[in-house]
């Protein structure tokens, strides 16, 4: 196990690194001056000029970038154009509203998708399966940026049960977290009832069967458990499409994450808080997928001899 | 259900060409004093905050979303193609420069590269397919290379090889079309996804730029008025997701066709 966990975070490494350098020279494919195109092109030239010395784009490239690994290390992702504030400051600030908002909106994914599969698995082939996977085929063409909205028109407008953004209680969360996670509920939706049918032709099914246990019985406490190994990995790989979708919905509902912050600092032409944003999200997947990687390695053996 | 995903996309298709042609409306023509105006028998979708008919900006919308999804899905295959069958075919160093490349933008969830790569370049219609194109080009390149490491030691391949054939010719003649069920399954789910994509990025501000329609440039603008006018949501939004809908059905449906084991294990 140690050297299956030291092969895999070795593996990781360069990655990060990539990720590192791609993010790094986004600023310099700003067309002409980078620091031109943050301040305006009516910006006064010592402006201009102040900020190039600022970001540090007057010195050599690679001494630029070895400033921004080192920085990187240190956790020092540069200081926001806008607000004058460390750009990391700003988004540890964000970081919980955006966990607490995806966590829910996988919470959201998995309490529908599970029923979901599990009733068109055990009733393959009738109209609750075909209607079952035409409802998750629905769910993954609706866009959450249309959901949303839908859910704010039905849920807070005319209804009034919930409000319609901000941050604030569990009534805050739910319109969402259910924008965020129902397309991901359709696909885990499909994925339980491909799992689950799998795992109910294997034998110690038929076997559990044979010794007289009923259908819903060797459906729910033997074949669903095994069933749930991929799915709850594919849970774990689909992080990173909800800290994207997160981008989308933060928006919407005005929530107060690392999404809105970075669509906001799109607005402002912060690019170092841009840079962090962007960085922090790519990394955090990362980090979701090796920890996701080795906890299947970790429940099934085979996984650590490949 | 691939049937009704082609019928959605022909007829999607049928619209944006000639649609805006029959439709009888410009899709820019500004009526300020009915702006906001509900659905009615003159305006089948209502009209928007402008007072433009926003049936005749969906239908111009459609050839924005259809242009966008075809020319991401043409650059990316192409690329991922050629890319993939190269590192595939040869291994070696160009596989280790083409798989760690696709492994670090595989490490960009989802759309965010694309966010970022706008976020510099500027919004606009081709800074999107840009954006879309260097994300998209690695699934295919992934495909591909898998494909070819499976077909490059098939006899009928070792056979042209012993003949004489050129690397060229092996990887265009015997190779790649062995590859294309798989891309063209790929290709038409790629197309929803683009489309997708385009909309996420117009929704947020950062891709095609108004008076240009585009679906989901209209749903931004339709957020303001979730209130007073719905109709401005609503409908750019359903023609989304059934035209998405409608690629997906379709991408299931050719890959059964094409793919024996991958229909059969999905139907258990």
């Amino acid at each position: 196990m140690l050297r299956f966990l030291a092969r895999r975070v070795t593996l990781t490494i360069p990655v990060l690194l990539g990720v590192a350098t791609l993010v790094f020279s986004l600023i310099h494919l700003i067309p002409g001056d980078p620091a031109q195109a943050m301040l305006g092109e009516a910006a006064p030239q010592a402006d201009v000029a102040a900020l190039r010395s600022q970001l540090g784009l007057d010195r050599p490239l690679l001494e630029q970038y070895a400033d921004f690994l080192s920085g990187l290390i240190r956790g020092d992702l540069g200081t926001s154009l806008r607000t004058r504030t460390s750009v990391t400051a700003q988004i540890v600030e964000r970081l919980p509203a955006t966990f607490e908002l995806a966590l829910a909106a996988m919470l959201v994914a998995m309490a529908f998708a599970v029923p979901l599969g599990i009733a068109a698995a055990a009733w393959r082939g009738t109209f609750i399966d075909h209607a079952a996977m035409a409802v998750a085929m629905a769910g993954m063409a609706i866009p959450n940026f249309w959901l949303g909205p839908l859910l704010a028109i039905v849920f807070a407008v005319e209804l009034g049960w919930l409000p319609v953004s901000g941050r604030g209680g569990i009534d805050h969360l739910v319109l969402p977290a259910l924008s965020l996670g129902l397309a991901l509920a359709a696909m885990l939706a499909r994925m339980t009832r491909a799992s689950l049918l799998e795992e109910l032709r294997e034998p110690y099914v038929r076997a559990a069967r044979a010794r007289g246990i009923s259908r819903s019985r060797a459906v729910i406490v033997h074949a669903f458990r095994n069933s749930l190994i991929p799915v709850v990995t594919i849970l774990g790989l689909q992080f990173g499409a909800v800290l994207t979708g997160a981008v989308i919905t933060e928006t919407i509902f005005s929530w107060p994450g690392i999404g809105r912050l970075l669509i906001q600092s799109i607005g402002f032409r912060d690019y170092p808080l841009v840079q962090g944003c962007i960085l922090l999200i790519a990394m955090t997947y990362v980090a979701v997928n090796l920890f996701t990687d080795l906890a299947y390695g970790l429940l099934d053996p085979r996984i650590r001899y490949q | 259900m691939t049937r009704a995903g082609a019928a959605i996309v022909c007829l999607t298709l049928l619209a944006a060409v000639i649609g805006p042609a029959i439709a009888g409306v410009d899709p820019a023509f500004q009526n300020l004093p009915l702006r906001l105006e509900g659905p009615s028998l003159s305006h089948w979708f209502g009209l928007d905050e402008l007072g433009r008919d926003i049936l005749a900006r969906l239908l111009a919308g459609a050839r924005i979303s259809l242009l966008v999804g075809a020319v991401v899905v043409g650059i990316s295959a192409t690329v991922g193609t050629l890319l993939g069958s190269i590192a595939g075919y040869y291994g070696g160093i160009v596989d280790d420069v083409v798989s760690r490349v696709s492994d670090i933008l595989m490490a960009f969830p989802g759309l965010l590269l694309a966010i970022a790569v706008v976020a510099v370049l500027g919004p606009s219609l081709t800074n999107v397919v840009l954006a879309l194109a260097l994300i998209g080009w690695v699934g295919y390149a992934r495909l591909v290379r898998g494909q070819v490491l499976r077909v490059r030691e098939l006899e009928y391949v070792q056979a042209a090889r012993a003949l004489g054939a050129t690397t060229p010719r092996i990887l265009a003649r015997h190779i790649v079309p062995a590859t294309l069920p798989a891309l063209i399954v790929q290709a038409t789910l790629g197309m929803g996804g683009a489309i997708l994509a385009e909309a996420s990025l117009s929704f947020l501000g950062l891709g095609v730029q108004p008076p240009t329609p585009s679906w989901g440039t209209m749903l931004n603008y339709g957020r303001s008025h979730l209130l007073d006018a719905p109709h401005l949501t609503i409908f750019p939004g359903l023609a989304i997701a059934v035209l998405v809908l409608g690629f997906n059905f379709l991408g299931d449906g050719l890959r059964d066709a094409l793919d024996p084991t991958m229909s059969e294990s999905r139907r258990g």
